[in-house]
Order: structure tokens, then sequence, then C-alpha cells
């Protein structure tokens, strides 16, 4: 099926098996890998993108729902020279370390920071449940989030 | 990976030095590489734990669309077994399968769909056979044989002072068990094979060990160690699963064949049947002491579910069984340990490598004496603390410090989680969250200790040396010093240590990474808590070597010096289970606090507290790290993780059914740090990412007791159990002692290959 989404602000016309997930799609044919593949079940947020600005696992949206809609990923959020304040929160306070979930982690943050910019650590853990992580224990995770509202404000 | 970065020295919270492409998704996993014109590798696996091969028909496969080649054991080059310790696990399933999820065969094809089709189209004529899927029942003598070898992979056999022949004036005796855990590192398996024009291949991989991959890879390829090299790609956590080979061999293979790059990725499921787990345990402990408390016995006896093979489940009951007594000064000591072949999935190396096991066991005891004596808790465990010069059940004397008494203290003077109203709370805030129907009607309080330890480093004789070379260059801003080390930092910082160490020693501040490859010497594993102190030494050494040949005046041409650590010599264990094992030890305290609803079985755990014994710590902000991650890995296996097994098949292979612990399940972790420098150590370090996983299971456990006032014996306990409705697991009696021709595990006897320890024996020629 042929489709044409807007990714990153760049309109993209691709032609997909219809059973491709949106992940697929951005990974495997639009080199796009900042996205991540961990479960493919929408349990673990790693490939959390936003779906016309709503948050979305992106293993869980058929490609062809992306048809005639914007698409942004984590890779559309900051440059190395000009990190987002999320992400160069979550450097700053060792909120990374094998860095798998921390793209879809990032992106969820910085969704969370549009809606609430001051959350609570009730609300960050309640906004994040969805996002898992295997290496941090989650503590530096909220502090990231925490240094991310400081320095936005 | 090359990087470069500015700041932080040793002992000061450096930055990450792979943060920035971490956080903007460009860092490249395993799963992430491409190639032009690659192709994709597909699995086929069985689905029986235990059955004979009477065919297989890949005519069809190979006739799908897009596919290029399917491979199976007759197609096999060389070496038709692999293994990290003994090479008695088949490249493909030769003849036999032993487990659900033993590899087949593998198709490489133009997309990854048409690859997974084909391999669904892989007919395999199997004959099913009795399997043995319980760990006591591999010890029958009417069970059926996993390999010809018989059913136990190494019994070990402890005896200090007396043994367990000993009049105490009390003694307690319990049962517990653990179940199977899994990594589950987010990052799924994964890599890509470039075949060269010469015949040689190029694999890219996550993994923890590039040499010991290459080692076995080029025995099955039927190459020469130089035409085989290796190449880190990034690793999404590790834990112990990508130590043995996954899918190392069969991309190769595939790419050697068909002449094109080959990418093999598994997806979650695959994942739990592509990697090893950690050991279910049964325990049965008895602990014996005077009535002031003193320790005068342990008599312990240990089973282990090995799996259908080898990997690294000798090296780990021979680690559980060394801790087996606990952290403690016991004057007679008896430990029987055995790993036995099941036909359950194959069991190895997770962070700890046998010592949670044995902690749950250890310590849930001693809280069963102290309330025995009527005694403290903790004042029990303060009053049999080992000391440096303390003689361990293997005859080792503690040499280094063993600040056992300090890490009880520091974590004893963690403050309490304040009290919280029971009702009233927002729903976030009860156990189980808004899932909890009640209001805070049934929720009990409960507080408990756990005290752990663990060796730094390989043990009972091998020598893992680490290599690293450093070049000090000039430029413009000033000298630049460029580390080339083959040790793989899969998420815990390790490289950040190094740039740490070679600011320090070089008084400089750019540091610059070459891509860890297998054209350098090898770093050994990273596991074993032993990167910082074994790595750490390399670099160290280097550039100390380095500073001794600078002049006065300024640097002109680059220096480079290469430099291989070796930790102090270890032995094996004698008749006796006597010898001089472990290299060092570390200790860790833990205090669980946790609320649990008694009427619905439900938990929260309110505040984890971690003293931990790092000898020193280089980055304050990493270590944290490190021990908060490896709490909420205790707190996993304590509450919520377990490989579910029915038949030997896998049950809950996926994040929806096997859980690892979310935000909400973790509570704020507090860490704390005696250090006392190591001797001989670089700078004093000691491992520090394992031991909380160690002391966390143990402590939740205790404080869940304390709650609820039952006694609970299995890890992870679930709502069942909190309530009452599931009983204590109840023991079929003390598991028989094999008869085993020694101390080694039982392959070494019938002469498979050493493994990984060929390696090192290979270099030292």
């Amino acid at each position: 099926m042929t489709i044409t989404t807007t990714v990153n602000g760049v309109e993209r016309t691709v032609d997909v098996p219809p059973a491709t997930s949106l992940l697929t799609l951005l990974r495997d044919e639009l080199g796009l890998t900042g996205s991540k593949n961990a479960c493919e079940q929408g349990e673990c947020g790693s490939c959390s993108v936003w779906l016309d600005g709503e948050l979305v696992c992106a293993c869980l949206v058929a490609a062809v729902q992306a048809d005639g809609r914007a698409v942004r990923t984590v890779e559309d959020l900051g440059q190395p020279d000009r990190l987002h304040t999320v992400q160069d929160a979550f450097v700053a306070t060792g909120a990374v370390q094998c860095g798998f979930c921390t793209p879809g982690f990032v992106v969820a943050v910085a969704d969370l920071l549009e809606r609430d910019p001051h959350p609570s650590d009730e609300t960050i853990r309640e906004a994040l449940a969805g996002n898992l992580c295997r290496c941090t224990g989650y503590s530096k995770i909220v502090a990231a989030v925490h240094l991310a509202a400081e320095t936005a404000a | 990976m090359s990087v470069r970065t500015r700041s932080g020295r040793v002992g000061e919270s450096a930055r990450r030095v792979d943060g920035v492409p971490k956080v903007t998704g460009a860092y490249a996993y395993g799963s992430d590489l491409r190639a032009e014109h690659m192709l994709w590798g597909a699995t086929v696996r069985s689905p029986h734990a235990s059955a004979r091969i009477h065919g297989i028909d890949v005519g069809d496969a190979a006739r799908a669309a897009g596919v290029a080649c399917v491979l199976t054991a007759a197609d096999l080059p060389a070496a038709r077994t692999f293994g990290l310790e003994f090479a008695d696990q088949p490249v493909f399933a030769d003849g036999v399968v032993r487990y659900v999820g033993e590899p087949v065969a593998v198709v490489a094809a133009e997309t990854l769909a048409e690859a997974r089709r084909a391999a669904d189209l892989v007919t395999v004529e199997y004959e099913p056979l009795p399997a043995v899927t319980d760990m006591e029942q591999a010890l029958r003598p009417d069970a059926p044989l996993v390999h010809e070898l018989g059913n136990v992979l190494r019994h070990v056999h402890i005896r200090h002072g007396t043994g367990a022949e000993v009049d105490a004036e009390v003694w307690v005796e319990g049962y517990y068990e653990t179940a199977m855990q899994d990594q589950a590192a987010l990052g799924p398996e994964g890599g890509l094979a470039v075949p060269a024009a010469d015949g040689s291949v190029d694999l890219y991989v996550a993994t923890q060990w590039l040499h010991v991959d290459r080692q076995q890879m080029a025995l099955c390829l039927g190459l020469p160690d130089e035409m085989v090299r290796v190449t880190l790609a990034g690793v999404g956590g590790a834990f112990g699963s990508r130590e043995d080979i996954h899918m190392q061999i069969h991309a190769c293979l595939l790419a050697l064949r068909t002449r094109r790059p080959v990418k093999i990725v598994y997806g979650r499921e695959e994942s739990f049947h592509g990697h090893v787990h950690r050991h279910p345990s049964r325990s049965w402990i008895r602990y014996g002491a005077k009535r002031d408390g003193r320790l005068v016995a342990a008599d312990v006896r240990l089973l282990m579910d090995g799996g259908a093979y080898a990997s690294s489940s000798g090296p780990v009951v021979g680690n559980a069984a060394t801790f087996a007594a606990g952290p403690y000064d016991i004057p007679n000591v008896a430990v029987e340990a055995t790993a036995v072949y099941t036909n359950n999935p194959p069991c190895g190396a997770m962070r700890g490598f046998g010592a949670p096991q044995v902690c749950f066991a250890y310590e849930s005891a001693m809280d069963e004496l102290a309330a025995k004596l009527g005694i403290d808790a903790l004042e029990l465990r303060l009053r049999n603390a080992v000391q440096t010069g303390s003689v361990l059940p293997t005859g080792q004397v503690l040499e280094g410090p063993a600040p056992v008494r300090e890490v009880i203290e520091r974590c004893r003077s963690v403050p309490l989680p304040p009290d919280e109203p029971l009702v009233g709370r927002d729903a976030i805030a009860y156990p189980g969250g808004a899932g909890n129907v009640g209001r805070g009607e049934a929720l009990k309080r409960g507080v408990g200790y756990a005290v752990g330890y663990k060796n730094v480093a390989y043990s009972e004789g091998f020598d893992d040396a680490a290599e690293a070379t450093v070049t000090l260059r000039p430029s413009a801003d000033g000298p630049v010093a460029v580390i080339r080390t083959a040790a793989v930092d899969y998420g815990q910082g390790l490289y950040t240590v190094l740039a740490q160490i070679a600011r320090t020693e070089l008084d400089l501040d750019e540091v610059v990474f070459e891509p860890s490859s297998t054209d350098s010497g090898s770093a050994g594993s990273t596991s074993a808590s032993r990167q910082t102190t074994m790595s750490g030494g390399a670099v160290l050494g280097a550039c100390r070597a380095i500073r001794e040949t600078l002049g006065e005046g300024p640097l002109e041409e680059p220096i480079a010096r290469t430099f291989t650590y070796h930790h102090r010599p270890t032995t094996g264990l004698d008749e006796e289970g006597q010898g001089r094992p472990h290299v060092s030890f570390s200790f860790a305290a833990v205090r669980a606090v946790v609320e649990v609803d008694e009427e619905l079985g439900l938990v929260r755990v309110l505040q984890l507290a971690a003293a931990q014994d790092a000898g020193r710590v280089m980055n304050p902000q990493g270590a944290e790290g490190q021990v908060e991650g490896a709490a909420a890995m205790g707190l996993g296996l304590a509450l919520t993780e377990e490989v579910q097994l029915a038949d030997g098949a896998i049950r809950n292979a996926s994040f929806t059914d096997y859980l690892i612990p979310t935000i909400l399940d973790v509570p704020r972790i507090v860490s704390e740090f005696i250090e006392q420098p190591e001797p001989d150590a670089p700078y004093g370090v000691k491992g520090i990412g394992e031991l909380a996983t160690v002391a966390v299971t143990p402590a939740v456990l205790a404080a869940l007791r304390a709650a609820t006032g039952r006694p609970l014996n299995r890890a992870p306990v679930r709502p069942d159990d909190l309530v009452g409705i599931e009983p204590p697991v109840r023991s079929n009696g003390r598991a028989p002692i094999p008869d085993v021709p020694g101390q080694r595990p039982i392959p070494e006897y019938h002469g498979l290959g050493l493994g990984q320890q060929q390696l090192m024996k290979a270099r030292e020629r």
C-alpha cells in the first residue's frame, strides 16, 4: 500500500505491506532507528513517538494509520550540539545507562512536560508507567524529569 | 564507538561518555545495524523439550519468496557444538532436541517478514521423548538422561571444621525456593555479519566478551581466529544474558554461505528462548547456634536447575556453594551443592551469579534463628559478621577489608520513610495502585533486613586478565588520550570510568575511544563486577607506563603503551572444598520497607535502603545508578519476576506476561557507600553492580514476613501466598548427594573442552 505521511516535518511517500507497523516503517524503511523495538506489544514504551501530537507506541500503530498524518520522533527533538532540555537532563542526572529505553523515555517526558510543566513525583510515575527501564531503577529518571522542569522554567 | 569527552576525574560524577548519542537516538545498537544488500535471518526452534529428529525438510522454505539460504546441522562446516565452559551445545540440533526453543535451522531472506514466513515452512519430523523438567526428578535413578554423561552437571562439596556434626544449643531448619528469572535486557539479541572477499567475516554484535565469542565462532565456522573479526555494537543491557553465543554463529554461517551481509535480531518472545536465565534453586539450610547467638554450624544442601546445556552452571553453582553459609564467622560448615541438567531452558549467568539464591536462603534462616533465640535480627548478624582475618568455609582467609558491621550500621541509620495515613490516599499510593479496590482497611507495614556478599572477578583459578592500550597524542588543544580496549560497556558506565582514570593519571581533559574489537587483546568479560578492577587496572597501568617515559618538554610524538592487568591468583577447590577460590569480596546490607494489603495480597515497597562496601567510589552518580538498578532487579525476583514453565515450555515469554518492575513498583532507593580501599586493586576499587540484587530479594521477603506473619519461603512471592490461599512450598526431603568423580564440572571429566579457560591458556602460550 502506498501511504503519504509527514515524518519530522518532511513529507514521505512509501509503499508498505499492509501488516507493517509504524515502528517498522520508521526503523526499516525510513532508517529512523532512534525509536526502539523492545517488546512489540506496547508494554515498554521504547518506541514512543507522537502521531498528530498524541503520544503513541509506534509498534501498536499500523503504518497505514499514519497516512495523511504527522509523525514526530526522537530524532526531531534535539541535536548533539543543542539538546532538548529533557535530553540534557537525562545525561546530567545519570538517567541513562544502556540507553535502549532512553529515546522512548525522553519522548514521553517531553510530552508530559508539555501538558504539565511542573509535575509531582506521583504524576511523573503515573505518566511514565508505560515505559520500562531495566538498568536504572528509575530513581534518576524521576530526578531527570524534575531537572528538566526546572531548566525549562 | 568513537567518542570524545572532556571533563571528570576519578571520584567525580563525570558525565557518561556515550550520553549524548543515547538521548538523541543516534547510538547504534546491535538491532539498529544495516548494510547494503543485507539479508535478514530467522531461526527455526524446537517446540519439544526432548525429542528425536527423524528428518528435516527445508524444500518449501528454500523455494519460498525472497529466500536466499536455509541451513541445518547437515550444513555445518566444522565444529558442531559450542559453549562458554564446555562445548556441549549444538549450533543446530543434531539428531535430538533438548529444550523448547533449541535452534534447529536458520533461514536468510530479503526481508524479515520473508525470513520468518520461510522459517515456518521448515518441516521437522520429531519423535517426542520423555523429558526431565524438574531438578529433583533429574537426580532420580529412573530419570531419562538429558546427556549421555548423566544428569549431574556439577556437584560441590565443602567441609569446614567438623561440618554439620556439632552439638549446637539451638538449631533452625528451613527450605527455600527461588524461581527462574530472566535478565530482560531491553535491547534484544542482535547483530550483523559481513563476509569479506577472502572468505573471512566481520560480526558487529551486542555481547559481553568479544574474544570468547570469537573463540567459539571460529571453531564452528572452521576459520582461523584472524579470519573472524568481532566488533562491538551498542549493547542494550546484558546482566549476564549475552555471555553465551546466540545469533553470532548463525549469522556468520549465513553470510559466508550467501556472500551477503546478514542481520539477525530476536523479537522479545524469541529473546526469552534465545538466552540463558537465572537458575531456579531449592535450598535446605540448617543453622546451629549457642544461646547467646553465636553460630556454631551451617549445613546447606542446594540444588540448581542448569537446564539443557552447561553454559556457566559450573561456576555458578561453585559460587553459590562458597557463599551458601552467609557472611558469618562459622567454625563448622557443610555444603553440598548440585547443578543438574534438565530439559528446561538453559540457565547461566545473571547478575549475582549464584549469590542471590543462597542469600535468600541464609538470610531467611538467620531471621528464623533470631526469632527463636529472641535476639534482634540485626544484632544476631552483628555478633556473627565476618571481618578481616576471618576464615571462610573454603578455608580462604578474608584478607581485604570486610566492613560487614559498617554496612549494617549505615543501612540501619538511614531514616525510615514517614508514616502515611491509611485512608484518604490518592489511589496510586495504595498497594496495587488504582487496581486496589480496598481503601486502606487491610494495610500492614513491615520492615526487613538482609546482608549479602559476593566475589569480584572470576574465581577458582581462572586468570581473566584484561588488556588495554592508551596512546597519548599531541593536539593543538593539548594532549589527548586515546583508549583502545576490547572491554564491553553495556550500560553500566565502564568507558566513563576508564576516561576518568586516563584524565586523572595523564592530567588532561580529552579522551577518545577507539571501537572495541578483537583487533586488540582480550579484556575479559564484562561480568562478575570485574571491569572497573580489571580494565580499570589495565588503563591505569598503561597510563603510568606512559608517564614514566614523558620528558620535561612538550609532547611531540604520540606515545602508546599496552598493559595487561592480572588480579591476584586464585585456586580451585580441593576434595574437601578447601582453597582460595575468590579474588576479593564485597558486602552489602539492605533494608526494605513494605506495605501489604492483607486481603488482596498486593504489595507496595515504600523504600529500599542499601549500604554497600565499594572499596572506592569512582563515579558517585554512576555508583548510585548501579545500586538502584541492581535493587530494582532484586525487587523483581522478590515480587513479580518468574519465567513460568509447563513441561519445559516458557508460558510467559513477553513483557505483557513476564513482569519486570515499572516506575510505579520501584520506590525511592537510598544508596550508601562504605569506602575502605581493597589492597592492590586499582584505586582500591571493588565491584558494585551486583550486590544490591543479591540482598534486596531476601530483604523484601523479610519485610513481607514481618508485615503478614506468614512464613514465606519462595521468591517471587505471589498474592496467593500473601493472603494464605497458597501454603508455604514444601520440601520433598533433602535431595540426595550424587556420586561424582570430583569437584569439577562433570563435562570436564568427559573430555569436553574448557571453553573460555582454553582461550586464556592459549594466550599464555
